[in-house]
């Protein structure tokens, strides 16, 4: 089919106009977070910042509880996230290989339950936790956290056990494998590109979570990073360089989990475990 | 020890290589009445503790919120641990009050402009990168990336800044254009100007995740189907409507419901933007609920505020669910 010249060029210019569009409050991000003040403070921006600091990313390490703050992070989302695969891996298995009365019924459940409003819940689940003392603390973020994935990651790794080849863990039973070391040796390793991907949600979940932590935690001591990053304009007056290094450093894991894992996931998928 | 699965049973039927496995016609009590007696149990055991997780961590804050709402629950009950049954009355303050309705409204409108904007634009992205070479369809994939990807407070710092009054990028370039009266301009001063930094913040955020399904969805149409359509004479347009939209149909009813309840119940954007200010003009239910509830320490209120909230959510979701099941009625 011949294309007019114009029918060629604008699909191309307007993929241009909208990369630009999505990229440019990211890359305005990481611009601001290594501009020095007087770039950033100014009439004219600086499109293209030829002197770089790490002056801000300086100051928003050392801001107060900044340490702290990451831990609690990094510690209520791998926990959660393990949390979640662990329980969703038995419940997913039972899902995908095994027939039994009331199966529809579960996995209805789960979709339900995957689409819980948690946003307006935070106030029953305030009640709860303050009535159980346990207000300040990680563990109900934790535990609270792996139920808002939980069955999404049932739902995926439902799909991903399902579409390993029941004969690979057949013929491993055939060869005298019990049904849970066919499991171990066979479907596991295969599932971990799943387990993956998988865990990429959870990961952003976890670490984006904002609303429940706010209600929950008011000793800074026990919050997490969204809430600091939220409040971390109002702290530092209108030092957009520092607040911008914050932002960077917040979201910069999501980032590179998400190209990162996301490639793998696929790629992993694709290989395919049986080839012949 | 090993349990009765689809698995066993069919060992000796013909190896079939696909994703899912086909269930052939037959009923669970078939599955039940094993041939060695094994346990049926089996399959409930390994779904015990997600049921339990589930039931105690989603089921009982459900409840929960369903009982506040029914109780007199104000700071001095609170610490003092009463508890006060007054039956209907948050359910007639809140909805006799002057400002639910308005919330309702607003709700629905920014929900819909929402919705509206991010169908309309994923859609058009989508059929663009269908559209598009490989080089450039990499690099706007990318780009769409990272914007998906984007931690959503991060996301809304990095718009705070973007439309700052001072300094911000966004009131130089309009002012550039010749918008001089925007040269200073407060964007977070006004209801609507506020509700436009945040409409364009979640658009942004949510239109890759339509735009890449969607053009994931297109790659699965059969080329045949196109050639078969432009032997019978169609143009672009017509091969457009017959082939390309009765394939994507399924996927964008779907994806409408689900951005429908996402925008729906969105907090973080809302409240980090300018806690729902300028007068509390930008609170939208969930927001509404908080600080109701939370802010003004009105705890039975806000429950009250959150159970209709949830039951809008659930009317909407009920409708959407039933559409999955349709859909997926073999696979189940």
């Amino acid at each position: 089919m011949k294309r007019s010249l114009f029918g060629r060029i604008w699909p191309n210019a307007t993929a241009v106009v909208l990369f630009v569009g999505f990229v440019f409050p990211v890359y305005w991000m990481f611009a601001t977070a290594f501009k020095p003040t007087g770039d950033i403070i100014t009439e004219n921006p600086v499109w293209f910042p030829t002197h770089f600091t790490f002056g801000h990313f300086d100051k928003a390490v050392h801001a107060d509880h900044f340490w702290t703050l990451v831990a609690n992070s990094v510690t209520v989302t791998l926990c959660s996230v393990l949390l979640s695969l662990v329980i969703a891996l038995f419940a997913a298995f039972a899902l995908a290989r095994m027939r039994f009365k009331g199966r529809r019924g579960f996995i209805v459940t789960f979709m339900l339950a995957q689409m819980a409003p948690w946003e307006v819940m935070i106030i029953a689940i305030y009640m709860i936790v303050r009535d159980s003392d346990m207000l300040d603390s990680l563990v109900p973020l934790t535990v609270f956290y792996a139920m808002m994935v939980l069955p999404l990651t049932v739902l995926t790794l439902r799909g991903y056990i399902a579409a390993v080849p029941k004969e690979l863990e057949e013929s491993a039973m055939v060869d005298g494998c019990t049904r849970l070391q066919a499991f171990r040796k066979v479907i596991f390793p295969l599932l971990a590109p799943g387990l993956m991907a998988t865990s990429l949600f959870g990961f952003i979940t976890a670490w984006n979570e904002f609303p429940l932590v706010l209600i929950l935690n008011k000793d800074i001591e026990k919050q997490t990073l969204p809430l600091w990053l939220s409040q971390f304009q109002t702290a530092f007056g209108d030092d957009w360089g520092a607040t911008m290094a914050a932002s960077s450093l917040f979201a910069l894991p999501i980032l590179i989990l998400f190209i990162f894992l996301q490639r793998k996931a696929v790629s992993g998928l694709t290989d395919g475990a049986v080839k012949g | 020890m090993s349990v009765q699965t689809e698995g066993t049973d069919t060992a000796g039927g013909p190896a079939v290589r696909e994703g899912r496995a086909p269930a052939p016609p037959r009923g669970a009590d078939r599955a039940s009445r094993s041939p060695a007696g094994r346990p049926a149990a089996a399959p409930y055991l390994l779904l015990l503790p997600a049921l339990l997780a589930t039931l105690v961590l989603l089921g009982w804050p459900l409840v929960k919120n369903g009982m506040l709402s029914f109780q007199n629950l104000n700071p001095r009950q609170l610490i003092q641990h009463l508890t006060e049954w007054n039956g209907f009355h948050n359910y007639q303050q809140v909805l006799t009050g002057p400002d639910f309705w308005k919330v309702v409204e607003r709700s629905v409108l920014f929900t819909a402009a929402n919705v509206v904007l991010i169908m309309l634009f994923g859609t058009l992205i989508g059929l663009l990168l269908a559209r598009l070479g490989k080089k450039m369809r990499l690099t706007l994939l990318v780009g769409l990336v990272l914007a998906w990807a984007m931690p959503v407070i991060a996301a809304t710092t990095v718009y705070q800044w973007l439309f700052a009054q001072r300094f911000g990028v966004v009131n130089w370039v309009l002012d550039k254009l010749g918008w001089h009266s925007m040269a200073d301009y407060n964007w977070m001063g006004s209801q609507f100007s506020t509700f436009s930094v945040i409409v364009l913040l979640i658009v942004w955020q949510s239109i890759p995740f339509v735009a890449i399904n969607l053009y994931a969805a297109t790659t699965t149409i059969p080329k045949e189907l196109y050639e078969a359509a432009s032997l019978d004479g169609a143009g672009a347009w017509q091969s457009f409507t017959f082939v390309t939209l009765p394939f994507l149909r399924p996927f964008l009813y779907s994806t409408t419901f689900l951005e429908v309840i996402w925008v729906f119940k969105a907090f973080p954007q809302v409240f980090a933007m300018n806690e729902g200010g300028p007068d509390r003009l930008t609170e939208t239910l969930p927001i509404y609920a908080y600080v109701e509830g939370v802010g003004n320490q009105h705890f039975g209120v806000g429950a009250a505020i959150s159970f209709l909230t949830i039951l809008v959510l659930l009317v909407i979701t009920s409708y959407y669910l039933r559409m999955v099941l349709k859909q997926e009625e073999d696979e189940l």
